[in-house]
């Protein structure tokens, strides 16, 4: 049921095929570093589950299958932009510098955030469903009116694609041609909902009724992901306007490390989207078109397993966070609730002395 | 020898146990980190644990079947490098490595990380394969004074403990706190109520229905279609859990804590009958489902508010009887997935029309298996409908924290004496079971005799109130 206007540029299978909008103009040690980074961002990803799985982490939101979608989108962004991500976004993190250890302190619960948005120019983890795409919008207008060249993509799911956040950003960055691109992934689930029961039409159909194109990508040829957005990009800087990106994948795990899949989906269909896997078919044509070796890419998953080593070493070192710290960012500015109630806690010996 | 003791992980937000489904490793063998070790089921998901170390299996802490704590032990591994014993996975994320565990129960909340519960122990429960009672829900423990300090105004407890109490209806300031410096924690709450919430899903020696089905013809038994007996194995071994576990956690608690005690009585119910049969053709009743039970319902109801002493309970760990002038009458269901015990919630102030809408959507919640944990939480005296079993009468077993139950029998053709002559009367016994402790025979008898009347003379009664 892949709509006919689906962007591909590599089949599953690892063979290129032609579209008359898009071509791929990476090279062979692109393709690699694309490949690569698919490799550590799903390494990562297993890693945390088994963190989460041996009570290490509180949660974890698994990214399995999605990386060809978030690497694309990831790797298509220049330097300045700025990305505002949901919870699921680990790929693009990664895209964006984020040390793998920072991406976990959340679902360690000791932060609220993790790192710093401005130092990665990518915004912390947010769980109120699709609220970044607000967040997104209102940053765009300003870079409008800072008159910037820069872009700003945010990233939300199938399912936040029907929060009223989500849609009202949308009207807000059509009237006013806002340099943000949408890149919705549609994993098919938004939890135990399919996909197609939330939208009567294919997600990226909705945009003209808004006002600006959209366009649906195999999500998991990240060739095609890569060049879909890269233009997307290039039209919100270039003053085009605003793009919804539906990026068609599937999310071969469960929603989060609470669910589980297996009470409302079938496993035919988890084995029909195996098959589509956006990593094989990148290790096939690396291996066949650019004579990529067994050795290299054996490399590559040492590299993982390594990342994987010290992300539980940095993780298992993470101590508890200074109960008064909760205090804090939660205003700008003193607040004298707050600090009334913060003042309390510390007179209640709940530590905060060093404040 | 170091040795690392991997706690049973709190692998879904906030929940508090897990059964062990399957080992997949055995003492002796050598198991890499992140190799899988155990399946486990919580209530949300069977997930795989994998090891978060490279060593040897130890010891295993847990057999298959086995319900364990979070944050207890486990597998204990013996790893090479240096070291005595310590225990790393703090099942609290957020708590250092090599910490100590915390010696705390967390509550178990739908997000988050539930709340701790100072005063409980860490405790490992058996699911199957013991024959000794510790099944049922242990003693309360006597609650502290509470704290000078704490204000009368705000009972202190925690958001969780208190949206469970209010979905229960269980008011803050009337409950005392066993925690901490008083805090009201949910096992102060469960209390409240007289009961815990396992002590809910069944309670009557007899299986009964709701809906006249006819005596049972099939095979089922706790739970199952039993296989025939011709072709089934000779002996069969059936696991002691889910709603069976509550059934006879229940049972075990209320039989052997409270004295039973039983009286009946047989009632001419033709009036009853013909009222039913004269309000069933009348134009506002055409929408209403109007059975026997409905009346028996008014009838139990109208006993309570005449002698209240019928809705009571017994409170052994405060020593009070608690007096309740509000019923909430539980219904006995029968029910495919078990004998369920769901409760109008201030019956004694329904009219016939109100009861016999109440008493469908109970019954069809129970059919339906929609009945939610709050419905079947709080019940003060419960009715048990024995008589489509084509019975006279039962001696149930109290549901823990109640003071009767009342089963109703088959209502029968039956020669009955009016007026010195033999005639032919629909007849019905009304038996009660009754908590012994604080309702003596004088009561129970008072409370049948009340309700014999309203069955024999139902327009009378409902109309005089």
């Amino acid at each position: 049921m892949i709509d006919e206007k689906l962007v591909q540029l590599l089949t599953p299978e690892g063979e290129r095929i032609s579209h008359p909008q898009y071509e791929s103009t990476l090279g062979g040690d692109q393709i690699l570093g694309l490949y690569r980074d698919m490799v550590i961002v799903r390494r990562l990803c297993n890693e945390s589950t088994s963190l989460q799985r041996q009570g290490q982490l509180a949660l974890w939101a698994p990214v399995q299958g999605q990386e060809g979608a978030q690497i694309g989108a990831g790797r298509a962004l220049e330097p300045m932009d700025f990305t505002f991500p949901s919870y699921r976004e680990h790929g693009v993190a990664w895209c964006r510098g984020v040390p793998p250890e920072d991406m976990l302190r959340i679902f360690r619960a000791v932060t609220t955030g993790g790192w710093d948005p401005q130092k990665y120019r990518h915004s912390v983890p947010t769980v109120v469903l699709g609220n970044q795409a607000l967040h997104a919008v209102g940053y765009a207008m300003g870079v409008q009116r800072d008159g910037a060249e820069e872009a700003v993509m945010t990233f939300f799911g199938d399912g936040a694609s029907s929060q009223g956040d989500v849609l009202e950003s949308f009207v807000w960055a059509a009237s006013f041609n806002a340099p943000v691109v949408f890149f919705c992934q549609n994993n098919q689930w938004g939890i135990s909902t399919p996909s197609t029961l939330q939208s009567k039409v294919p997600l990226y159909r909705r945009a003209p009724g808004f006002g600006f194109p959209g366009i649906r990508v195999d999500g998991n040829d990240v060739l095609a992901v890569y060049e879909v957005t890269k233009r997307a990009l290039d039209n919100a800087r270039t003053g085009n306007g605003p793009t919804l990106i539906e990026a068609y994948t599937y999310r071969m795990g469960a929603h989060t490390t609470s669910d589980d899949p297996t009470r409302y989906r079938v496993d035919a269909e988890v084995e029909v989207w195996k098959h589509r896997d956006p990593i094989e078919r990148v290790k096939a044509l690396l291996a066949r078109e650019y004579r990529v070796k067994g050795s290299t890419f054996d490399e590559v998953n040492a590299e993982a397993d390594l990342m994987a080593l010290k992300l539980r070493e940095d993780v298992l070192a993470m101590g508890p966070p200074d109960p008064i710290s909760m205090f804090e960012n939660v205003y700008a500015d003193v607040h004298p609730l707050i600090e009334e109630g913060r003042r309390e806690m510390i007179e209640l010996g709940v530590s905060g002395s060093g404040h | 020898m170091s040795e690392e003791i991997f706690l049973v992980p709190d692998v879904g937000e906030g929940l508090v146990e897990a059964e062990i489904v399957e080992w997949k490793v055995k003492v002796g063998d050598v198991v890499a980190l992140n190799q899988p070790l155990v399946d486990i089921e919580t209530a949300k998901a069977v997930v795989e644990l994998p090891s978060p170390y490279a060593g040897t299996v130890v010891q295993l802490h847990g057999e298959v079947g086995d319900v364990m704590a979070v944050q207890t032990p486990l597998i204990t591994f013996d790893t090479t490098g240096d070291g005595g014993a310590r225990v790393v996975s703090p099942a609290t994320p957020g708590e250092a490595p090599g910490e100590a565990p915390g010696e705390e129960r967390r509550e178990a909340v739908l997000v988050g990380y539930g709340v701790a519960n100072e005063d409980a122990p860490v405790t490992r429960t058996r699911r199957r394969g013991t024959s000794d009672a510790s099944g049922a829900p242990s003693p309360a423990p006597v609650p502290m004074s509470v704290a000078a300090t704490v204000s009368e105004l705000s009972p202190r407890s925690t958001p969780p403990v208190r949206l469970y109490a209010k979905q229960h209806g269980v008011e803050l300031s009337t409950v005392t706190g066993s925690g901490r410096d008083g805090l009201i924690t949910r096992d102060d709450v469960d209390r409240a109520m007289g009961r815990v919430q396992s002590a809910q899903s069944s309670h009557t020696a007899a299986r009964v229905t709701v809906a006249p089905t006819g005596p049972m013809t099939s095979t089922r038994f706790v739970g199952r279609e039993l296989e025939p007996w011709a072709t089934g194995p000779k002996e069969e071994r059936i696991a002691v859990k889910g709603v069976l576990r509550s059934m006879a956690d229940a049972m075990v608690q209320s039989a052997f804590s409270a004295p039973h005690a039983a009286a009946w009585l047989r009632v001419d119910a033709t009036k009853t009958m013909e009222l039913l049969v004269a309000l069933k053709q009348h134009p506002n009743m055409a929408n209403v489902r109007l059975s026997p039970l409905t009346i028996v319902a008014l009838a139990v109801c109208d006993a309570a508010r005449h002698f209240p002493g019928i809705n009571s309970s017994f409170d052994a760990t405060t020593n009070e009887v608690i007096v309740r002038r509000s019923v909430n009458l539980g219904i006995a269901a029968d029910t495919s997935r078990g004998l369920i015990v769901p409760n109008i919630k201030g019956a004694d102030q329904l009219d016939l029309v109100a009861m016999a809408s109440a008493l469908s959507v109970l019954v069809e919640k129970a059919r339906t298996g929609t009945t939610s944990p709050a419905e079947m939480l709080g019940t003060t005296l419960t009715i048990t409908n024995v008589g489509p079993f084509g019975v006279d009468g039962a001696v149930a077993i109290l549901p823990p924290g109640t003071g009767a139950i009342i089963a109703v029998g088959q209502i029968v053709k039956a020669p009955w004496v009016v007026d010195d002559q033999v005639v032919v009367r629909r007849v019905v016994e009304i038996s009660m079971s009754f908590d012994h402790r604080q309702i003596d025979g004088a009561l129970a008898s008072a409370v049948l005799a009340h309700i014999g009347r309203f069955l024999a003379d139902p327009a009378t009664s409902l109309l005089a109130g």
